[in-house]
């Protein structure tokens, strides 16, 4: 053992096995292009000339031995956590030769203890990278295999969709109809919605794709998706676009866009398809939304109302009013009357062991038109490491319990419970969303499964890329770099939009003809459920089944 | 799959009559239960006078019957007749079976104070706490209904079986309707409360095939807390409770109960003159949608008779008959045996958007279809 007092050895030195990926780089192959040190986005990786000793041992008597060098050139990985490899796999996607790609590191990830350089700790963008799902467990076992066959898929007429917004009991419902008085707005939508992303998120070409592509799956598929912004707005010519109406426009603590769109209201063709308002997030609950500044482009100033190129923290919590409850209370009411009591206007919490009481103090706000929960599984754009991986509620039992609760009050037709967080996070979505239908919810909000099937995003629950909240995303999904959202073709993405709501619809048919349903989207259909796990089970109250 | 026939007529007839029409439609039917409804009775043994309480059911035991009568003379109903069947309970599947009430009661004095809904509330928790009593008591008593005119007689076996069991072929109950569904055995527990017809506060339904949406509408119908809203033993049940919701609790016409379980598509309500209106019930209503295939056949307290068909059409039913005389049946062979003195081309199948009533003089048939303005001038 010798002294090497010349390496830097620190206690946060890492080198590449500590890294959660590895750059496999074949040299052999390598035609010393240069296209993947330039799409790296993290710059994880860089051409450099090598020297390497070659020994030469000549065997003989009095003959000296001769060493010589030999240079070469190759791409080596960056070991600092900022220039880390996220496996996003962009190199591999660019190399003509296929002389590079990331490879999981399957080791001891030492990186993870150094993820708090200067006392922050790791914040990132994506999701909680959990590849256990729940819903993928859940299978659909009512077959109708006795007294009556099961329905031809392919041939038999379903009714996929559902509903958004307070439906009054019938007798009430009756009584005001004949008394000529309010009866609230419901909308008839497809139970899969695009969830809020917002339009500071997503780069220009993306939210145009999904745009383009909603618009299609209504105007000529025939199938009614909506799409939900987040917070900060919509551009104005959207607003007053007939396109608004299959747009749910959301409103969150930092209100960032609502001066746009408060302007916007007299020239306006059509309503909103709903209003959600914001109160928590199931990837950051406690948390309010968080635009870093590199994404704050002189477009997203504009629409936000603030200055280009600063941080944009949304508070945790609506700060005008004192109690959630009164917040939602006025914030339903404002929003109900801004646009004369026309658009549903509902809630979006974090899945949360509370969420019943809040959904029974939505049962007694007549103006309530729907909850959203969203789970523990949900994405985000960025956010603290520990408030993805560890905080919030699994969707299931939450929407669940909430689901029994209106049951057994008898109101589960009135205030639909929409479900969110994790939904096709290994890419089974239309399962996961029949199995949450089948649990009470009246639909479900998709976020991740929509960009990595509609746009290609590279996230993966095994912490693949990651950096929505660095601006610096490889496929120009959230970026509001020109540069990179130049790489994201808006037809394409509506196109894949398109191919995934016609294939979600396909595959809903696919689980109802067998059930024998047909007639209503089978919300609250326990009995078709089955789990492998008897507490699950006993907990969701389904059946167990092995 | 169940079979259905449904008789009604201005002339009494023998229930018997629907049992042997029920052996047309043997074929592919493996006739696990019978039940029959009777409306419009008359007694060879006995003037029944209109009005007066007939009670229905099994009792299992000496002493079911024994608390029967101690509860019904609590309650001061008095007893007017009680038919005792000419039963041959060898014939009889179940070994456990004492005596078969049928019996007609005059109802308390007190009640002549009561308003008529009272009155039909009273009767329908006499009937519960009956039906507890027995579930209370190892199920060792059945009760089936409680209304004025309606009886009712459910048993396991083959139909033409119970009815000789029964002795229904003496001619002395006959009814100017009755409903009678033969029982198949689906994938829920076979017990004498699953059988069909299905009765509560005067409106009874029978229907075949599965109900696929059961689960969410039963959920619904129990979130309303009406003590009625009980048993569910078969999946068919919540057809004649949402009859009667949309009856009783909602108080619509009768057609509104086929905009119920079947909705119009929305771009069918789109064009419907009433389709706003209509547009609203269904969404309020939404969680009572079924998901046959069915066919639901009805009969009301003023004798008037129903078939409707889910949206999906894959259970037939044919109507037939003569002025007078007219019958329902899941079958077509089925009206044949009912009516065969009629003419059969003027049968009719009802499509997925049609009720068909036959109303209580029977002089013909009202074929109402969805797409026609709903019969509601306030709703409209």
């Amino acid at each position: 053992m010798v002294a090497i007092p010349n390496l830097s050895v620190t206690p946060g030195s890492l080198t590449y096995p500590d890294l959660p990926w590895v750059v496999a780089h074949r040299e052999d192959r390598c035609t010393l292009c240069g296209r993947c040190t330039s799409v790296c986005p993290t710059e994880a990786i860089y051409l450099t000339y090598r020297r390497q000793r070659m020994p030469r041992l000549d065997i003989g008597a009095g003959v000296k031995g001769t060493t010589t060098q030999r240079t070469f050139v190759g791409i080596r990985q960056r070991t600092d956590l900022k220039h880390r490899c996220i496996g996003c796999g962009m190199c591999a996607m660019v190399c003509p030769n296929e002389a590079i790609t990331p490879a999981p590191n399957a080791n001891d990830q030492r990186a993870h203890f150094f993820h708090n350089q200067g006392g922050l700790p790791l914040t990132r963008g994506g999701r909680r990278n959990n590849r256990e799902s729940l819903l993928d467990r859940i299978i659909f076992n009512r077959i109708s295999m006795l007294t009556d066959p099961a329905l031809d898929a392919g041939r038999h007429e379903f009714h996929l969709n559902t509903l958004l917004g307070r439906v009054l009991p019938p007798e009430e419902y009756l009584r005001r109809q004949r008394a000529g008085e309010w009866i609230p707005p419901v909308r008839e939508i497809f139970p899969f919605i695009i969830s809020s992303m917002s339009f500071g998120a997503l780069s220009p070409n993306m939210w145009l794709g999904l745009l383009q592509g909603v618009a299609y799956c209504n105007e000529v598929l025939g199938i009614p998706v909506v799409m939900a912004t987040g917070e900060g707005g919509c551009p104005p010519w959207v607003l007053k676009s007939p396109f608004l109406k299959y747009i749910i426009l959301q409103i969150a603590s930092g209100y960032f866009g609502w001066d746009e769109i408060i302007r916007a209201i007299p020239d306006m063709q059509c309503d909103p398809a709903a209003i959600e308002i914001k109160y928590g997030q199931g990837a950051k609950p406690g948390d309010g939304g968080l635009l870093m500044w590199f994404k704050v482009s002189k477009l997203i100033a504009r629409l936000r109302g603030v200055p280009a190129g600063v941080d944009l923290p949304s508070p945790p919590v609506h700060q005008t009013l004192y109690s959630i409850e009164e917040s939602v209370m006025k914030m339903i009411q404002t929003m109900s009357m801004a646009w004369g009591f026309r658009v549903p206007v509902y809630p979006k919490i974090s899945g949360s062991t509370s969420a019943k009481a809040v959904l029974n103090n939505l049962v007694r706000n007549p103006y309530a038109g729907a909850l959203l929960i969203d789970g523990i599984d949900g994405g985000t754009g960025a956010a603290y490491n520990i408030s993805m991986d560890a905080t919030g509620h699994p969707i299931a039992s939450n929407l669940r319990e909430c689901y029994l609760d209106l049951v057994a009050q008898g109101k589960q037709n009135e205030i639909p419970l929409f479900a969110a967080g994790g939904m096709g996070k290994n890419g089974n979505i239309t399962q996961n969303g029949m199995a949450m239908i089948m649990l009470g919810a009246s639909g479900v909000h998709v976020g991740k499964y929509i960009m990595q099937a509609a746009a290609g995003c590279l996230g993966s629950e095994k912490n693949r890329c990651n950096v929505c909240n660095l601006g610096i995303c490889p496929k120009g999904i959230t970026s509001q770099n020109p540069k990179l959202y130049r790489r994201l073709n808006s037809d394409d993405v509506a196109q894949r939009v398109a191919e995934v709501f016609m294939s979600i619809r396909t595959e809903m048919k696919k689980v109802m003809a067998p059930l024998g349903r047909s007639q209503s989207l089978p919300i609250g259909m326990s009995d078709a459920l089955g789990i492998d796990d008897a507490d699950v089970a006993e907990r969701l109250r389904i059946r167990y089944v092995c | 799959m169940c079979r259905l026939a449904l008789k009604t007529a201005i002339e009494p007839f023998s229930p018997y009559s629907v049992i042997t029409a029920m052996e047309a439609m043997r074929e592919g039917y493996d006739g696990s239960g019978l039940g029959l409804l009777l409306r419009g009775l008359s007694f060879k043994d006995y003037a029944y006078r209109a009005g007066d309480l007939i009670l229905s059911g099994i009792a299992h035991g000496g002493a079911a019957l024994h608390r029967l009568n101690g509860f019904m003379e609590a309650g001061g109903f008095e007893l007017k007749y009680d038919h005792e069947f000419n039963t041959d309970l060898s014939l009889i599947e179940a070994k456990d079976r004492y005596k078969y009430i049928l019996r007609v009661y005059k109802a308390p004095a007190a009640w002549k104070e009561f308003s008529q809904a009272r009155v039909d509330d009273e009767l329908m928790l006499s009937r519960l706490v009956l039906r507890q009593d027995g579930e209370a008591h190892g199920n060792d008593l059945t009760v089936f209904s409680f209304w004025p005119d309606v009886a009712t007689i459910k048993e396991v076996g083959w139909p033409l079986v119970v009815g000789n069991a029964l002795g229904l072929n003496d001619d002395r109950i006959k009814a100017r309707v009755v409903m009678a569904q033969g029982r198949q055995n689906t994938n829920y527990a076979i017990n004498l409360y699953a059988c069909h017809p299905f009765f509560i506060q005067g409106i009874a339904t029978m229907t075949n095939g599965e109900n696929t949406a059961f689960v969410p509408i039963k959920d619904w119908l129990a979130g309303r807390h009406f003590p009625g809203y009980i048993g569910y033993q078969s999946d068919s049940e919540v057809f004649t409770h949402i009859l009667h919701y949309v009856l009783r609790q909602l108080k619509l016409p009768l057609e509104a109960y086929k905009h119920v379980i079947t909705p119009l598509k929305t771009e069918e309500l789109t064009t419907h003159p009433q389709g706003d209106f209509l547009k609203g019930l269904r969404d309020a209503c939404r969680r009572l949608i079924i998901d046959g295939p069915n066919c639901v056949m009805g009969s009301m307290p003023d004798e008037t008779c129903l078939m409707v068909m889910d949206h999906k059409k894959m259970r037939p039913g044919t109507i037939g008959g003569r002025p007078g005389v007219w019958a329902m049946a899941s079958e077509m062979c089925g009206v044949d045996a009912l009516v065969p003195d009629r003419d059969p081309a003027l049968d009719f199948q009802p499509q997925r958007e049609h009720m068909v009533i036959i109303p209580p003089d029977r002089k013909e048939l009202t074929v109402w279809s969805q797409f026609q303005t709903f019969p509601l001038p306030q709703a409209a």
